[in-house]
């Protein structure tokens, strides 16, 4: 799966959980600041997204995905 | 020597049931609005938007746990038809006593007017009241009791950082009771009950005394551990999810309940299945929070009696408990 398999598949899950429209979740995103998503949204998303790629992603390294692209680089790299 | 005497053994009815509920609150409604005023950094939108409480009602400085333990366990003998010379066993879920001596039971016991109960809190934090309707109905079964108050009490005023913003917004103060009698048929279903120890340190005390939650972790562990446990309590019932009339979750934050409910349906339960939502008005009151909350769905007329609800409880320990019952 190519990184940009990945970003669609990730924007599916931001859209469902927190209602932002796919085409408006790109690399250059922060998840709290442009795409205005609540720490509990994250988790949300981080549980949808283990299940779909087949990652972990611990609360620590939740922590640390602060961007679209941060997110999309962990799970090319861990699933 | 002489040969060693032959004990006798009871047992009790085939079934046990649920006869009636009451609840009672703090006597204080603080809003959002109330607490921001206090000088917490926090407002109506945020608190609205992460945990789907619009008010909470807190506890007057001279209305102990025991007060609000002693006016739900009235109203739930008065809704039930039962007097208080009948009960013979009065158990009290709590987490939240200012002290260990003296328990909550006992005392309650006694200014309701029921003598000589045998009477014990017990403490599964906000997993408490299905353990509790547990033990109530398999007392009754087993013969060692014939009617049970069951009652979840809980003051965290006494355990809240008032300036602590992510846990301050949460927690109030209440009371919920109800009664547990035997039946010719059962309508208490066995429970699903256990624990996470492992995970002890998700939700316990500051070094001060105040309640702290690891929040996204508990978060995590609510909205995909639970769900499960919930199906596996109607699998114990022998039933299935699209029965359920009611899911009555403890009322911890009404994103986990609504998640709850939604992977629910996801796995069969019904679209018109009624999701107790008490937590937007009432706070997270943990072991009161489940039997207030039908108490307050039954005077709302939201739910009616013969529906079949699916209660689940989890908190701290951590500890869970799933179990169905049919409305009285």
């Amino acid at each position: 799966m190519d990184n940009e398999e990945i970003r669609t598949g990730l924007a599916e899950i931001v859209e469902e959980v927190a209602g932002v429209a796919v085409d408006d979740v790109t690399v250059d995103k922060s998840f709290v600041d442009d795409l205005d998503i609540d720490s509990l949204s994250m988790v949300e998303i981080a549980v949808q997204a283990e299940d779909k790629f087949g990652v972990k992603i611990p609360d620590d390294e939740l922590a640390n995905l602060k961007t679209v692209g941060d997110a999309v680089n962990y799970i090319a790299r861990n699933a | 020597m002489s040969e060693r005497p032959k004990l006798i053994g009871r047992t009790g009815p085939a079934g046990t049931r649920l006869l009636g509920f009451g609840s009672a609150q703090g006597n204080r409604v603080v809003t959002n609005d109330d607490i921001a005023a206090s000088g917490v950094d926090t407002n109506d939108e945020w608190i609205r938007q992460r945990v789907g409480i619009i008010e909470r009602r807190l506890a007057d400085p001279d209305q102990s746990l025991v007060d609000m333990a002693v006016e739900a366990g009235s109203k739930a003998l008065a809704d039930s038809g039962v007097s208080p010379e009948e009960i013979d066993t009065v158990l009290v879920a709590t987490c939240t006593m200012p002290g260990n001596i003296p328990n909550a039971a006992a005392q309650t016991a006694d200014r309701i007017g029921v003598r000589s109960p045998a009477a014990f809190d017990l403490n599964a934090a906000c997993a408490g009241f299905p353990y509790s309707l547990t033990v109530a109905s398999d007392l009754i079964r087993g013969g060692s009791a014939n009617k049970v108050l069951v009652i979840g009490a809980e003051r965290f005023t006494d355990w809240v950082d008032w300036q602590d913003r992510a846990n301050c917004i949460i927690f109030a103060d209440g009371a919920g009771a109800c009664v547990v009698g035997g039946s010719d048929e059962q309508l208490i279903a066995p429970a699903v009950l256990g624990s996470s120890g492992d995970l002890v340190d998700m939700i316990g005390l500051t070094p001060a005394g105040h309640i702290f939650q690891e929040g996204q972790s508990v978060f995590r562990w609510a909205t995909t551990q639970i769900a499960p446990i919930a199906e596996r309590a109607v699998e114990a019932a022998g039933i299935k999810l699209s029965d359920i009339d009611v899911l009555v979750p403890h009322q911890a934050n009404l994103r986990i309940v609504e998640h709850i409910g939604k992977r629910l349906r996801a796995k069969g339960a019904r679209e018109d299945m009624v999701v107790a939502d008490d937590i937007t008005h009432s706070g997270n009151t943990s072991s009161a929070s489940i039997p207030m909350a039908i108490d307050h769905m039954r005077a709302a007329g939201r739910i009616a009696s013969g529906d079949v609800m699916l209660l689940v409880g989890f908190g701290a320990g951590l500890s869970y408990s799933g179990q169905v019952a049919v409305c009285p």
